[in-house]
């Protein structure tokens, strides 16, 4: 019962030699995000320098200004990637998802539940275990908190065909106000008077910083999630069924793939990331859990997975450069007399460019070797 | 040509115009759709516009109706030239179109939806008077239908009916009909094609058809254009030419893949499908899909007939683990099947549903990666895979392309860039390579050129012929009786009746499919 593939000798399908098309295809392919998202990035700019002007200040030395507070000098280039380090991974929460055609907008969720759950397990056992040990285990319940968190996003979506993006959002607001209920009440440290908060963390138990930096080990650990991601989405079985399923459910069903086990694992591992960064909010940065958990971080994350295409790789750098921005609110504040929200405006007009620019794709022929008026190669076709 | 020029540009009521199209061109960039195009359909006559896929035929009609506007070329309206800019334009000429999906507001009457389609609706309406028009107008039109109940309960053929007329009642007198009969049961096709043929001999109206269907080219038509990638391939009158010269214009030289001599089905054949009181709610939820007993062995092609609609697809979708059945049961080869991945693999299944690109393809994804969706995950050895090897999956789809002939201008374009066609064959080129004990198919041709039809049935042919069995859901009966050993009709969910395709009547089969049983 077998058809038989009779395969004739190959001509050579990608090696041409003396033919630079092959390279210039490759990088054709590739640019098209690249520059469609600069091209929105300067566009966003561009739009925000309006804004700027009309409040009768001059665009000029808001960018200079920027450039100085987020990568002017090493101090301030460490305070962008400290202000990073958390949107790699709430952008993972986004991006991950959104290969399988999810978008999920309720990381916020999963770092404040992370970020109570790592220092409600840090409370008995500071003290009677190592450092070492009990970071891991914080990591380990901030991940999972999450990952169950936004874990039921996903499946809710799948088992009942609840839309995820809301169920996600929602359940952000339930996740902010069971931290309150958790750091008012029966975790408060009696001793936080004006600020409720758990117990803070002993000095020597904190996740400490990169060794000649004042960032802490989040950047790295962040940086990995990323490298990871990626090489889960473009090199293994897994990542491979996740995009056939995010490229088109009905075939992934009908290939026999398990799109609810995909559905569930891949918001489970995203909301696990996020549920890491507030475990990193509060074992590097707050020292225990409190209302600063809920900074925003997991809504920027939107931003930079958006701006960086859903590609983990990507993440990296957008999330570098939105730091920077964000670096830099405070000497806008006060040398340009601008309010602190001048920040979230310049956000704000970037994301819905970068929103509008999604239409752009495929739409440039300079990036469709398939469309260049170059003589095709031959023996590509029958 | 009948130099009738009208004072007003506002057709008489039931009086045919005729149309002309000189020189008609339309390049979309640096590619040329149509190629100065001539056609002449005088008032009052049947033409039909024949073409493969891609060979212009709605980009002619596009630019007549105004949606396009054409390169160059020129369109006239009894004689007189006319600048068509929108479809508005060409309803003040009297032109209007009918497409293949419908267009009329189930939820609404067919009163209701004819007298809201109107350019002028008052605000207040008067529906007793409006009522008296219609019945009034409807005394002329040859079509029975009722107007008082909403289009969802009218049968395929009565809304296809029900789309003529409105266009009648807006007061067009030259139509367009884009396949026009692809969702009718034969005898609805042959009873509304003869209404409006009566309709041109008297005169009153001039119909432009496009269609695949030779038969209702011959039977029913007067003349014929053939167009073939965007130019004038030829036409004539329909009874100077036959079936065979036609086809030659439409597909010109090019050599058609043939089918294999069926070979005969073992009287021992194992049974490799068999499917018992399957139940399952339809696309709705409000009627069931209900199949009592399904069995198809090994080599031989079982045809299941329907009119669209009719439960085909909810079958299939239950069939490819798209679509949980309520109970019944599969079982593949002896043993229940759960369209699960390994399941798939153990058991050899396949499938190409209708519409590749939208069921069995990941559209921005590469034409290798599509390629590799059933091998991705096992290595070469054997053995589930964690990594994937793209420097194989390359080298395969590779040797798929040359082997299935699909013509893509690289390995790494996006799978949506390619024809119609060229998404079948690398369909076919995944799922009917290797070992395939069964393969459940759903019209595998739907609008695909002549050249692409005949290699994916000679492929199907091929592969039954080697033992694999085969399920063929289709909506296009000449293919099932081409294709067929049994065909069993489907009809409101249930399987109503079954026949071996060589002692088929057609007739009789189209009685089931319209529900007669």
């Amino acid at each position: 019962m077998t058809i038989e593939l009779n395969t004739p000798a190959l001509p050579p399908l990608s090696v041409q030699s003396g033919s630079l098309r092959p390279i210039l295809e490759w990088i054709a392919r590739r640019a098209e995000p690249v520059v469609i998202s600069l091209g929105a990035i300067f566009a966003g700019l561009a739009l925000f320098s309006i804004f700027i002007a009309v409040v009768g200040k001059s665009p000029i030395d808001l960018f200079k200004l920027m450039y100085t507070g987020g990568f002017g000098s090493w101090f301030s280039i460490q305070n962008s990637l400290s202000r990073a380090a958390p949107l790699l991974l709430t952008a993972l929460c986004v991006a991950l998802p959104a290969r399988l055609g999810l978008v999920i907008i309720g990381g916020e969720g999963a770092v404040v539940l992370g970020g109570v759950a790592a220092a409600a397990v840090a409370l008995p056992l500071t003290a009677t275990v190592s450092p070492i040990v009990l970071l891991t285990v914080m990591a380990v319940a901030g991940m999972i908190t999450g990952g169950i968190w936004i874990g039921m996003a996903g499946l809710l979506r799948h088992c009942r065909g609840v839309n995820e993006t809301i169920a996600s959002l929602l359940m952000a607001y339930i996740a902010i106000a069971l931290m309150n209920h958790f750091i008012e009440g029966p975790l408060r440290d009696p001793a936080s008077l004006n600020k409720p908060s758990t117990a803070p963390l002993p000095a020597d138990y904190m996740l400490g910083n990169i060794p000649g930096m004042d960032v802490n080990w989040g950047l790295v650990i962040g940086m990995v999630a990323c490298i990871v991601s990626w090489i889960l989405i473009e090199a293994t079985s897994i990542g491979f069924a996740a995009r056939i399923a995010g490229g088109n459910v009905r075939a992934a069903q009908i290939q026999g793939l398990p799109v609810g086990r995909l559905i569930v694992g891949f918001t489970a591992l995203a909301g696990s990331f996020a549920g890491l960064a507030g475990m990193i909010e509060v074992a590097a940065v707050q020292g225990s859990a409190n209302a600063s958990l809920a900074a925003g971080y997991g809504y920027t994350g939107i931003l930079v997975a958006f701006l960086a295409r859903h590609n983990p790789l990507a993440i990296i750098p957008v999330a570098v450069l939105l730091g920077g921005i964000d670096a830099s609110g405070g000497l806008i504040q006060r040398r340009m007399g601008l309010p602190d929200a001048t920040v979230l405006v310049l956000q704000g007009t970037l994301f819905v460019v970068i929103l509008l620019c999604e239409t752009l794709y495929g739409r440039f022929r300079i990036f469709n070797p398939d469309l260049w008026k170059m003589p095709a190669v031959k023996g590509r076709t029958a | 040509m009948i130099a009738h020029i009208r004072d007003t540009p506002l057709p008489q009521a039931g009086k045919a115009v005729g149309i002309q199209t000189i020189g008609m061109t339309m390049r979309f960039g640096s590619f040329t759709a149509l190629d100065n195009v001539s056609i002449d359909v005088p008032a009052g006559t049947f033409h039909a516009l024949l073409g493969e896929n891609g060979a212009g035929k709605s980009t002619l009609v596009k630019c007549i109706m105004g949606f396009y506007h054409q390169t160059s070329g020129s369109l006239s309206v009894d004689g007189r030239e006319v600048a068509v800019q929108s479809p508005r334009d060409a309803a003040t000429y009297g032109l209007g179109m009918v497409y293949q999906q419908f267009t009329l507001v189930p939820s609404l009457t067919g009163a209701e939806n004819l007298v809201i389609n109107r350019t002028h609706v008052p605000a207040v309406i008067n529906w007793a008077k409006e009522r008296k028009d219609l019945a009034a107008f409807m005394e002329r039109m040859p079509f029975k239908i009722a107007l008082d109940r909403p289009v969802r309960e009218l049968a395929a053929g009565e809304k296809q009916k029900l789309e003529i007329v409105k266009q009648l009642y807006l007061g067009r007198s030259f139509l367009i009909l884009d396949e026009p009969t692809s969702v009718l049961t034969p005898a609805e096709a042959d009873e509304m094609l003869g209404l409006v043929r009566g309709m041109t001999e008297r005169g009153e109206l001039t119909v432009l058809m496009i269609s695949h269907k030779f038969h209702e080219v011959t039977k029913f038509t007067d003349a014929v254009t053939v167009l073939r990638r965007g130019k004038m391939a030829g036409g004539g009158l329909v009874k100077d030419l036959t079936t065979k010269d036609m086809a030659a214009m439409m597909i010109g030289d090019v050599k058609l893949a043939e089918l294999d001599t069926r070979l005969p089905v073992p009287a021992d054949a194992k049974p490799i499908l068999v499917v018992s009181d399957i139940r399952a709610p339809d696309r709705t939820g409000l009627k069931m899909i209900d199949i009592g007993s399904l069995t198809v062995h090994a080599g031989e092609i079982v045809g299941i007939a329907g009119i669209s609609g009719n439960g085909q697809k909810e079958l299939a979708e239950v069939l490819a683990g798209q679509r949980p059945a309520d109970a019944g049961s599969i079982t593949v080869k002896g043993s229940l099947y759960g369209a699960t991945r390994q399941e798939t693999r153990i058991n050899n299944v396949r499938f190409i549903p209708e519409e590749p690109l939208n069921n069995a393809c990941a559209p921005k994804m590469t034409v290798t990666e599509n390629l590799a969706f059933r091998t991705f995950d096992v290595k070469r050895e054997g053995g589930d895979a964690l990594w994937l090897d793209m420097k194989s999956m390359r080298k395969r789809a590779a040797s798929l392309i040359l082997d299935f002939k699909v013509k893509t201008a690289s390995q790494s374009s996006p799978i949506a860039s390619l024809s119609g066609g060229n998404v079948q064959r690398a369909v076919l080129a995944r799922e009917l390579t290797g070992d395939v004990d069964l393969l459940i198919v759903s019209n595998p041709c739907f609008g695909l050129d002549f050249s692409a039809v005949a290699e994916i049935r000679a492929r199907i042919m091929k592969a039954r012929n080697a033992g694999t069995a085969v399920l063929l859901l289709s909506e296009d009966l000449d293919e099932l009786l081409e294709m067929s050993d049994r065909i069993m009709v489907m009809s409101d969910g249930k399987l109503v009746y079954e026949t071996p395709a060589l002692s088929a009547d057609i007739s009789v089969i189209g009685a089931h499919m319209a529900g007669h049983h």
